[in-house]
């Protein structure tokens, strides 16, 4: 892991869609590395063989019937947003 | 140098449920925007998916027909990227342990012609995997509109291996999966109501090399048609670069429909990075052998097994069995007729021609479904059955049709209404057969020196006389016996 | 002890309320004069809902008069940390993101406390979508520690321990990921308690880390919490994580479990660096339950020091994900700066969050990226298993695990806020615990010679909350620590 301390805070900061300032990208740089750097710890241990737990108690199927319940009206689902024309939201014009 | 493509396909199928995929708000085509939701589908703060039921056993059904291993154990992931169409910025799917892997569809080739069936093959299929629809975006001038009504609308992605070798192999790939997956009812497939889309990865290599080439993501290709053209046109377009010596390069590209071309969307380099990893508020899915049984127990015949059977069972010709098959509700009907009366060719007409011609024509948006027919199968056979009796003429049938579809009346009350039983009553039918005889002299002459097909024209002149209702076999004996 | 109705707990006023000695009107007026007297110091409260809540004591009190009581919590005063929504109120997480974010609905916790007759009163501070340990992190403003206003009421659920120590409510809610409701409850000298995941509803819990969250309690006597605890908790199908089985009713068990216990003391949680009145505290406390008849012994959990790393793995990656919903797009801040579709992202979330968030979002996306899963990520959730098994094990032969709360007494404000891994270690003593999914609880057990509060932390079994506040109720009872107020 530690060849690969360098973290690319750009490549980071495009993934999670953060607009840093020139600032806190040096300083988050720093620190990240600090971090990962003792992040390494986890190396000290032979984790083989160990199943990854995603869940602290596992079970399976939690599942609901296909029923339909209440839904919100169109005035309260857009209740909250920053702009709304027509009973949809509006953004700048989406290109892919 | 001659290339070959190589092609493998990703569909999108939304499941026929009647809530969403991980909340309970209700889920169909066409409602006001922004009325299908819940906190849930607007990704609100605090909101935590629970699974539909019924979506996983669609799912297990899919892959049950598809020939699909269903692994004991599955999970759900979330795959991370940005767009104002997913209102969490993340959707939930499944990356390693999908419900379904492997698997088979049965394409049939188009044939030398209509009459005669194609190459049948089985494309081999990756995996099933099941995930949440997005919203829906209206693109305007300077703006873009958002409808979150299908976000988290249940939608299962079928992905098959590189094992489809032309733009019609994919055509018939699709057609099939459609045609198993409406017959099982877990989807409508409408590609129109966006129901079932499609992507498609399409490479090139040289014909009689094994290795595949660079793979381009061809997006947007939601029409059957677009399907087709889309690929065509991208096949056409790698074999020119590769003929130029220019690189193809391993990109997304978009299938403009309207313009008939497809346009780079973004490199390998600008590939997205997901960022997997397991969904931490949903527990895995677990799947016993009790509940695949249970499931097992409602997996309906594949169309092409009933082809198959119907040519065995019925000894219907290809033409008949093409109509029935892939429409496994038109097929019940016709299966329905056969219980009341056994003759299969003569009922399948009457479906494949009479009856589909009459709903075509009934209906406002495309044919009207089978379900709103008025004509009972059971009516169909009793018509046929009025026929072989010589009760009516086929002519007479072809009338009392329309009827029985406008109004749902037995056959036999119509005939009785209309007065349109056959005459078999020799003595007046001979003397319209003289009649006949004495005003047509020329084919009169030509059947006594022997020309057999003459007796034909007399034959129609009698049956035109009697409007149809004469008994063609007693006016055939009749006509001989004057002649002779 | 305190003669003020606002330092009573609910215990206590349940039975006033009963005898008529008091109603929950005049209740509810004394909390909230309290809170107009003390709050422009303390700063605990973001919001609160005067009105609503005396109309709602009246109809608590006309139950009570009509014998038609919904419990002991009815007419009680709960606030409520601002990331447990409640329908048509702002739920903000104190970030400037979530600043005009109005909640359709109520979550579970929520319905849950009317139907048990609690009235949610206010809505309080913590840092900023629950990451930090001080409530620092907070866009609105800074908490402090009722008992030394130049220091840190702990966090993230710093709103609550603060009102809960200043009598500025009988009761709060909080939420606990890696500490932040045993550790603020530590340095404020309350007891604060997190459940075993799954047995409080996640639903309406605005989401840091969804496989570390559980909502939890915080009040001033041992019964207050259990109470509490027993009207939130339960099954609920709108959460797939919740727990389907039966969970311990505990304020009953108060009464009929009475020890002794047999008690481990992990020895990786006394290391050199433990502050040494802390130190001198938490032992004090063990050696009063040996004289109270239980066994002491030592357990081993080897794998504590991984916690930190594996904590703030698992963490970040996941809030990176549950954090992309703040988008400025359907009901966040959106930056007025914005010219097409991406610019509304970049900015919006650059404005909207806080830097402590901005940091852990980066380091939650890069632990997911692509290279980089395996070694982080996937190894994390390795290493979570085997501290799973330490506690597994260690409780093969103890009932329940005796720990300092936090390593350090409150800190002053500013102190760690430059040095990250400094204050990650504030949870040292906490993460693991919600890495394993145990439940646990902190209870006040000291005061340090310069008057700041210790806490004990007790660490139960999964499903035995009824075990883990009887044996804090039997610390309480020898001792005098939780009747100790702040001088305000």
């Amino acid at each position: 892991m530690s060849e690969r301390n360098n973290i690319d805070i750009d490549y980071v900061a495009n993934l999670a869609r953060l607009e840093l300032t020139a600032d806190e990208k040096a300083k988050f740089s720093g620190q990240l590395e600090d971090i990962l750097k003792y992040f390494d710890k986890l190396n000290t241990i032979d984790v083989s063989g160990e199943e990854p737990m995603a869940h602290p108690f596992p079970v399976f199927n939690v599942l609901g019937e296909d029923k339909p319940s209440a839904t919100l009206s169109q005035e309260d689902a857009l209740a909250n947003a920053p702009k709304q024309r027509n009973q949809q939201l509006v953004v700048p014009k989406v290109v892919e | 140098m001659e290339y070959e493509p190589v092609i493998g396909l990703e569909v999108h199928v939304q499941l026929k449920t009647e809530t969403k995929m991980f909340t309970r708000a209700p889920y169909h085509y066409g409602a006001e925007p922004n009325t299908l939701t819940d906190p849930v589908v607007l990704g609100m703060p605090g909101t935590l998916p629970v699974m539909n039921k019924k979506a996983v056993e669609m799912t297990i059904k899919a892959g049950l027909l598809l020939g699909c291993k269903i692994p004991e154990t599955s999970k759900w992931d979330r795959k991370n990227y940005f767009y104002p169409d997913m209102p969490k910025n993340y959707q939930i799917s499944q990356f390693d342990q999908p419900i379904c892997d492997g698997g088979e569809v049965e394409i049939e080739m188009e044939g030398a012609s209509r009459n005669i069936m194609g190459e049948h093959r089985k494309v081999q299929l990756t995996r099933i995997h099941l995930e949440e629809d997005v919203g829906k975006l209206t693109h305007c001038e300077n703006e873009s509109l958002v409808d979150y009504n299908r976000a988290g609308a249940p939608l299962v992605e079928i992905v098959s291996e590189p094992d489809l070798y032309s733009a019609d192999e994919a055509f018939a790939y699709l057609t099939a999966l459609r045609n198993c997956l409406v017959a099982a009812g877990i989807s409508e497939c409408d590609m129109e109501k966006g129901q079932m889309r499609c992507d498609a990865n399409v490479s090139i290599r040289p014909k009689g090399t094994h290795e595949l080439g660079t793979k381009v993501e061809i997006k947007n290709l939601n029409t059957i048609s677009g399907v087709r053209n889309g690929i065509i046109y991208e096949i056409q377009r790698q074999t020119l670069a590769m003929e130029n010596n220019q690189p193809i390069v391993q990109e997304t590209r978009r299938w403009n429909a309207e313009e008939a071309y497809t346009t780079s969307m973004r490199s390998k380099e600008m590939a997205h990075d997901y960022r997997y990893f397991p969904d931490p508020d949903l527990m895995p899915v677990r799947v016993s052998k009790e509940w695949l049984n249970e499931v097992a127990r409602d997996i309906p015949e594949l169309p092409f097994d009933k082809q198959r059977r119907f040519f065995n069972d019925y000894d219907l010709p290809y033409t008949l069995t093409s109509v029935l098959c892939p429409d496994a509700k038109l097929a019940a009907y016709f299966e329905e007729a056969l219980t009341i009366y056994k003759k299969p060719k003569q009922i399948a007409n009457f479906i494949a021609n009479d009856l589909l011609r009459e709903l075509s024509a009934a209906g406002e948006h495309g044919a009207l479904p089978l379900e709103s027919c008025k004509i009972k199968p059971a009516h169909i056979a009793e018509l046929v059955q009025f026929i072989d009796k010589g009760e009516i003429s086929n002519q007479i049938a072809k009338e009392v049709f329309p009827e029985m579809f406008r109004t749902g009346n037995p056959p036999g009350q119509i005939i009785e209404e209309k007065g349109l039983k056959q005459s078999t009553d020799t003595g007046e039918l001979e003397a319209v057969c003289l009649e006949v005889i004495a005003e047509n002299p020329k084919p009169v002459q030509e059947f006594k020196e022997g020309k057999e097909a003459a007796i034909n024209a007399l034959k129609g002149q009698v049956m035109k006389a009697t409007r149809g209702k004469a008994n063609p076999k007693l006016v055939d004996d009749l006509l001989r016996q004057l002649l002779s | 002890m305190s003669d003020e109705i606002y330092y009573k707990t609910a215990t206590e006023l349940r039975s006033l309320l009963d005898e008529k000695q008091i109603s929950s009107v005049e209740l509810i007026q004394a909390v909230i004069d309290r809170t107009h007297a003390v709050d422009s110091k303390i700063n605990a409260y973001l919001d609160t809902n005067e009105n609503q809540a005396l109309a709602m004591a009246q109809a608590s009190d006309e139950r009570r008069a009509s014998g038609q009581t919904r419990g002991p919590l009815d007419g009680i005063p709960v606030s409520v940390k601002d990331l447990i929504v409640e329908k048509g109120k702002k739920a903000r997480c104190a970030s400037r993101i979530l600043e005009n974010f109005t909640s359709p609905y109520d979550a579970t916790a929520i319905i849950n406390l009317h139907n048990a007759g609690a009235i949610p009163w206010g809505r309080v501070n913590m840092d900023e979508f629950a990451m930090g340990s001080s409530t620092e992190t907070s866009y609105f403003k800074k908490t402090v520690n009722p008992w030394d206003l130049e220091r840190i009421p702990g966090g993230s659920s710093g709103g609550s321990a603060a009102c809960v120590a200043a009598g500025e409510t009988i009761l709060s809610l909080g939420s606990d990921t890696g500490g932040s409701i045993r550790q603020p409850a530590a340095l404020c000298g309350v007891i604060g308690m997190k459940p075993t995941y799954g047995t409080v509803s996640r639903h309406g819990l605005i989401a840091f880390a969804s496989s570390l969250d559980q909502i939890g309690p915080f009040s001033r006597c041992v019964e207050d919490s259990a109470m509490l605890f027993d009207a939130i908790s339960g099954h609920d199908p709108l959460d797939s994580t919740s727990y389907a089985g039966e969970i311990p009713k505990c304020a009953d068990a108060l009464r009929t479990k009475k020890g002794p216990w047999k008690l481990g003391i992990p020895k990786e949680y006394f290391p050199d660096t433990l502050d040494p009145e802390i130190h001198a505290a938490i032992k004090s406390a063990i050696e009063s339950y040996r004289e109270k008849g239980c066994e002491i012994v030592e357990v081993e959990l080897p794998h504590t020091d991984l916690a930190i790393p594996v904590y703030y793995i698992i963490a970040t990656a996941e809030a990176s994900s549950n954090l992309s919903r703040y988008d400025g797009i359907r009901y966040t801040h959106r930056s007025d700066e914005t010219s097409n579709a991406l610019d509304i992202y970049f900015k919006s979330r650059g404005e909207g969050f806080g830097e402590e968030v901005k940091r852990r979002i980066c380091l939650g996306s890069f632990v997911l990226s692509s290279g980089y899963y395996d070694a982080y990520y996937l190894r994390a959730q390795k290493v979570r298993n085997l501290i799973r098994k330490d506690f597994q094990e260690a409780f093969k032969k103890v009932d329940a695990l005796l720990t300092p709360t936090s390593p350090t007494p409150a800190f002053k404000f500013g102190e760690r806020s430059d040095d990250p891994i400094t204050m990650y270690l504030s949870d040292i003593f906490t993460i693991n615990v919600n890495l394993a999914g145990f439940p646990a609880l902190s209870l006040p057990c000291g005061l340090t010679s310069g008057n700041l509060p210790i806490g004990l932390q007790i660490i139960g079994q999964p499903l035995k909350e009824d075990d883990l506040f009887a044996i804090a109720h039997s610390h309480e009872e020898a001792h005098d620590y939780c009747k100790l107020h702040p001088c305000i």
